[in-house]
């Protein structure tokens, strides 16, 4: 690596010659504002079309001012960083964006997360704005369950189109029309619900104002909290109880499971559920198909179908392998069939009366819930789905002090959970779960090594053999559909060949979903969410999830065999081809 | 050519076609079948002369007989007369306003006198559809000398030697752009023809791919050998047809003659051309944007550096030069780099192509030595302003480019110097403007163009060109402050100094310049609500002068809202509440009774 001398306001510094002036003053600890820069680092998302020229700074002998997140570092480059030019042009930029931009902070959906809004404080942008004139109106999109499209509150950073075309390679947003006209959108001006959107909610994590945001059910969910006649039961996936405490400023990766239990129970749900157990049920009906299709000359390999924003995407993109992912529905539609079935059979509560809420830390799981094969007669699996952040929502609006509340517990028979459920929340962890099972199964001996270090981590595609008695069983992983199709497409040619495949839509897994607090650019937030998650893991006494005894009951009481007809019933589902625009 | 005892060249280019030089063509090529003379004469139908104000254009070989304004209806004359009997049509010929002898050859016309024709050699003297005309005007030789004689190093050497710097806009040295995409190592190279002309106004790049597309592609070839690059791209706006059409033909012929393809002339250096259509963006011709348009992407513009030299198309070292640019290299070649820098002033060398257009007599494109007075091109190549009136200004470099006053007539034209009164060289589009024309309307014209054509990319081309426009629009209405006239000044620089591309970074030049040298305008608007050159709607007024006015009621029967008040014999009144300045009134009087002001 070449080293190459620089001077940012007059102190010298020795850099990388690949840095760029941004990256040279981040480590200098010289503050340069940004807007559209994001850099998530591992997860390979970066976003460099230096676009709001909001960072720009004075290069000696340039002409012009120089954008920093953009400009390569040369030897002997003396920046100014802080010069009334610089200052002057950058607060420019900012106003000008105000100016195109609805003041409406207080009532903003992103008061007090908007990039924006922040850097306009910190620039001291107050009172009348100089540059006044015609602001950009279009029609809000809420076609669709998952994604609030506000074009209003586009600045144009392009980061949204930065994940879904690099790095999910989905290739819905683009801008379209020019200058003043300019605007990100679907091909046509079509609503996101007619496209080929996975809703996977990477654009609405790294929106920085609120032209992207979720579709919000938290309205519907305070009235049927509120309306006696309803049976109100909440489940939580593994990802929120590591992320939920973000919105409470509590340092990112903290564990909140018993203060979210608590805080559930005191807003008035009748019943404060874990995803957790579906997890567990998951693990059982899914490294029992695996087995069946082992054993049987079934379709190899089995993909994991948990991340409803992978099934959609693969049911466009893939229509040819449509049989290769499991059948299983995912960890909160299973939970939603057993405690619209079974829980209510035993507890003697009308199924019609029962509402099923899921806080997810994901989008796509709002689109799923609604999917009409996932709506049974008469009622849904699912009925509402909450983000993390609409969950953080509801608990300021309750008027809890968060980090006050006792360490509450769940409801059980279905708030039982183990390990193996918990680590569904970060890239690996399903595959690593069905492994724990799915090596006692297969060889009758007890796996003392629980944890699969080959599977973890930010790598986009990983893979690794395991060796499971006799057999070297392939194991692949990947995060982020980018990844997710590299690898498919590798199959689909024949280069590549395992047994079983996990893959998430949202780099880093669940803890990077696109409804989780956000992480404003900064990947170490997911970072430590998922190292949170492996703690709670290895904190756990059952690690397994056949050794979750709830679940096991709930086989012997109600569903019967494992993989078995009522459990195909309840507990499966099937895929469709969906059309490539 | 030389089996012919003469030729009659008919202009073929957009322009003069578009006043039926295609049936002209078709006329003469009969009257000259008719009169027996086919194996004697020939109708060839070239580029474009560039006269193009007086087209369509005959020129008469060996005669050197220069007519104009020549309709279809004119080849029996022309034929039987001039081609027969020897006597050109003298009511053909071309007078120069002002002056009453028609004058026969163009080499007397003040038009082309001044005039130093490198990159336009063959327009308007070879028939561009056929490979064998380029040939013998010594066409492709310049290629076989590099190929056979060259070194691609020696190359390089000739071409920063001779001086050659881009004629897109940029001016940056063409030899060192070589050099860059040469000195970096792949495995695969470049070459894009820039042809996505846009500049409102400007054709040079359309009539030479018209007029001579050959000498393009042979540079691109010979670029091609300089930088190691063995593919080539000429992407060129879909508006085009009849360019389009021209590069088909010429493309195929070089194929068959060897002259592209694998293997040229023998030589082990292959090269091929393909097209690539733009869809008319404007930003487009911005080179990182055209690459993004040929990759399939949306044309806009990335940060610079890295250099198309270092990453351009698909990731790999490009070199992307403009038509023009590409046309000044096969003479280079031939005559040497030592002939090429005895052109032009110091730091710029050469010609330059303008295409002069406006309130001109003579509109049309010249091209010119480097370091001509902008009074030379206006007043003696132009032949002066329309109607007798006043120079005001003229307004050079395209949309971004400013306007010059009178005072900066005698500036010997050049990239620093326009670069240095507030303008640019650009393309070379060069629009006059006269008295009748207001400089703030002026601004706010160029500054729509850009807002239109801004790709939306960056904050300060999006937004602020758009307020500068807006700021624009209450000036010119009349609701205009002075700190408006403050917020465009400082609003202007920012956006220079903040924006992404060259087109951002130049957009406000329209504006600064004009507020730099016609202050006093915008103050009028401003401050007096008056428009001095009586353009902006907004600011006038008609009033009706009694001691003209007879009553006759003419305005008022006209007038489409009703606001003129009188009685027949009895002096009118507008009313001023109601008038919508449609001028009906002042046209309908006969008796000058209605004044604007």
């Amino acid at each position: 690596m070449r080293l190459v001398t620089i001077r940012i306001n007059n102190t010298e510094y020795t850099v990388p010659e690949h840095y760029t002036i941004l990256e040279a003053a981040r480590e200098a600890k010289v503050n340069i504002p940004t807007l559209c820069h994001m850099d998530l680092g591992d997860l390979k998302a970066v976003n460099h079309v230096a676009s709001c020229r909001v960072c720009m700074v004075e290069v000696e002998g340039r002409r012009n001012l120089a954008p920093s997140c953009a400009t390569k570092v040369t030897d002997g480059m003396t920046i100014h960083t802080n010069t009334p030019r610089a200052v002057k042009a950058r607060r420019t930029s900012v106003e000008l964006l105000l100016s195109d931009h609805p003041a409406d902070c207080l009532i903003c959906e992103k008061n007090r997360s908007c990039d924006l809004q922040k850097l306009a404080a910190d620039l001291g942008v107050r009172g009348n704005l100089k540059y006044k004139g015609a602001m950009s109106t279009y029609r809000e999109d809420i076609s669709s369950k998952s994604i609030h499209r506000n074009l209003d509150k586009c600045i144009l950073c392009r980061r949204c189109e930065t994940m879904c075309n690099e790095v999910q390679t989905v290739g819905i947003l683009s801008a379209v029309d020019r200058g003043f006209e300019t605007v990100v959108s679907p091909a046509f001006g079509m609503p996101m619900s007619e496209t080929m959107c996975t809703f996977c909610g990477q654009c609405v994590a790294v929106c920085p104002t609120a032209a992207l945001t979720e579709i919000s059910s938290l309205r519907q969910v305070w009235e049927a909290i509120n309306d006696p006649d309803k049976f109100v039961v909440v489940q939580t996936a593994p990802a929120v109880r590591v992320a939920l405490g973000e919105e409470f400023d509590m340092e990112p990766g903290t564990i909140v499971t018993g203060k979210m239990a608590s805080a559930l129970r005191m807003m008035g749900f009748d019943r404060v559920f874990d995803t957790d157990f579906g997890a567990d049920l998951t693990i059982i009906e899914e490294a029992s198909e695996f087995i069946h299709r082992l054993q049987h000359g079934g379709r190899l390999p089995i993909l994991t179908s948990c991340c409803p924003a992978w099934v959609k995407f693969f049911e466009h993109q893939f229509q040819d392998l449509l049989d290769i992912p499991s059948t299983c529905k995912s960890p909160h539609e299973m939970f939603g069939a057993i405690a619209k079935t079974y829980y209510a059979e035993k507890f003697n509560i009308d199924p019609k009366k029962m509402v099923v809420v899921s806080v997810m830390p994901c989008l796509a799981k709002k689109y799923e819930s609604a999917r009409p094969e996932l709506t049974g007669e008469g009622f849904s699996n699912v009925d509402y789905v909450l983000t993390t952040r609409e969950l953080g929502m509801m608990i300021r609006e309750s008027g809890f002090n968060f980090a006050d509340l006792e360490e509450g517990e769940f409801d059980n028979p279905l708030g039982e959970s183990t390990g193996a459920s918990v680590i569904f929340g970060a890239t690996g962890g399903v595959i690593e779960a069905a492994l724990r099972t799915a090596y006692e199964w297969l060889t009758g001996e007890t796996l003392e090594q629980v944890e699969f270090h080959a599977l973890r981590g930010l790598e986009g595609i990983r893979e690794a053999t395991v060796k499971i008695g006799d057999l070297d069983v392939k194991i692949g992983v990947a995060h982020g559909l980018g990844n997710a199709r590299k690898l498919l497409e590798a199959i689909r040619r024949g280069e590549v060949n395992y047994h079983a495949i996990e893959i998430m839509a949202c780099p880093g897994g669940c803890v990077g979903g696109g409804g989780q607090p956000y992480h404003h650019g900064d990947a170490e937030i997911i970072k430590k969410r998922t190292a949170a998650i492996y703690r709670e893991d290895a904190g756990k006494p059952k690690r397994k999830s056949h050794e979750n005894l709830q679940v096991m009951k709930l086989y012997k009481e109600f569903l019967g065999e494992f993989y078995g007809e009522k459990a195909h019933e309840l507990l499966h589902t099937h895929y469709t081809a969906r059309e490539k625009i | 050519m030389s089996t012919y005892r003469m030729h009659l060249l008919v202009c073929g280019g957009t322009g003069c076609q578009a006043s039926d030089s295609r049936q002209l063509a078709d006329n003469l090529q009969a009257q000259v079948l008719m009169a027996g003379m086919g194996k004697e004469v020939q109708v060839v139908t070239t580029g474009c002369f560039g006269f193009c104000e007086k087209g369509p254009i005959v020129k008469v070989l060996p005669d050197n007989i220069f007519y104009v304004e020549v309709k279809p209806a004119d080849a029996e004359e022309i034929v039987s007369e001039h081609v027969l009997k020897g006597r050109p049509v003298n009511r053909l010929l071309y007078v120069e306003p002002g002056m009453k002898e028609r004058i026969a050859e163009h080499r007397e016309m003040p038009f082309y006198k001044k005039q130093l024709r490198i990159a336009l050699r063959n327009c308007g003297f070879i028939d561009p559809e056929d490979i064998n005309e380029y040939i013998s005007v010594d066409g492709y030789q310049a290629l076989g000398k590099v190929l056979t004689e060259m070194t691609p190093d020696a190359l390089l050497v000739l071409m920063k030697k001779s001086g050659l710097r881009g004629r897109g806009g940029g001016g940056f040295p063409t030899g060192l752009k070589w050099e860059a995409a040469a000195r970096n190592k792949s495995d695969k190279k470049y070459i894009i023809c820039n042809a996505d002309e846009g500049d409102p106004g400007a054709f040079m790049d359309r009539s030479i791919l018209e007029g001579d597309p050959h000498s393009v592609l042979e540079a691109m070839a010979i670029a091609g050998y300089a930088t190691g690059a063995d593919c080539g791209y000429i992407y060129i706006r879909a508006e085009y047809p009849l360019a389009i059409h021209r590069l088909v033909i010429a493309i195929g012929q070089a194929r068959q003659a060897g002259l592209l393809g694998e293997n040229i002339l023998g030589t082990g250096f292959s090269f091929d051309i393909e097209i690539k259509y733009g869809a008319g963006a404007f930003v487009c011709g911005e080179e990182t944007a055209l690459i993004h348009s040929i990759e399939g992407e949306r044309g806009e513009p990335t940060n610079k550096p890295p250099f198309p030299a270092e990453s351009g198309l698909w990731e790999k070292p490009t070199c992307v030069n403009n038509v023009e640019t590409f046309a000044n290299v096969p003479p280079i070649i031939l005559n040497g780099p030592e002939w090429f820098s005895s052109i032009g002033s110091e730091k710029s060398k050469g010609t330059k192509v303008f295409a002069l257009a406006g309130k001109v007599n003579n509109v049309g494109l010249v091209e010119v030595p480097m370091g001509i007075k902008l009074r030379e091109i206006i007043f003696d190549i132009g032949g002066g302003i329309k109607d007798g009136k006043k120079f005001k200004s003229v307004q050079t470099g395209g949309p971004s480019g400013g306007c010059i006053p009178a005072e900066h007539l005698d500036t010997p034209i050049d990239y620093e110097n326009l670069t240095r009164i507030g303008s640019m060289m650009g393309s070379g589009g060069m629009i006059v403007l006269d008295e009748d024309d207001c400089m703030v309307n002026v601004a706010k014209f160029y500054l729509e163009f850009t807002c239109d054509e801004s790709c939306g990319k960056c904050t300060p081309c999006r937004v602020g060109n758009k307020r500068l426009h807006e700021i624009l629009t209450r000036i010119t209405e009349g609701k205009g402050t002075m700190k408006d006239l403050d917020n465009l000044k400082e609003l202007g620089g920012i956006i220079k100094d903040t924006a992404l591309c060259g087109l951002g970074q130049t957009s406000p030049n329209p504006v600064l310049s004009t507020m730099k040298y016609f202050w006093d305008e915008y103050v009028a608007h401003v401050v007096d609500k008056r428009c001095p050159a009586g353009v902006c709607t907004a600011l006038l007024s008609y009033y009706v002068l009694p001691d003209n006015c007879i009553g006759c009621t003419a305005c008022r029967r006209v007038c489409p809202v009703s606001c003129i008040s009188g009685e027949v014999k009895k002096v009118h009144e507008i009313d001023q509440t109601k008038c919508i300045k449609c001028g009906a009134c002042q046209k309908a009087c006969k008796f000058g009774a209605i004044v604007r002001k």
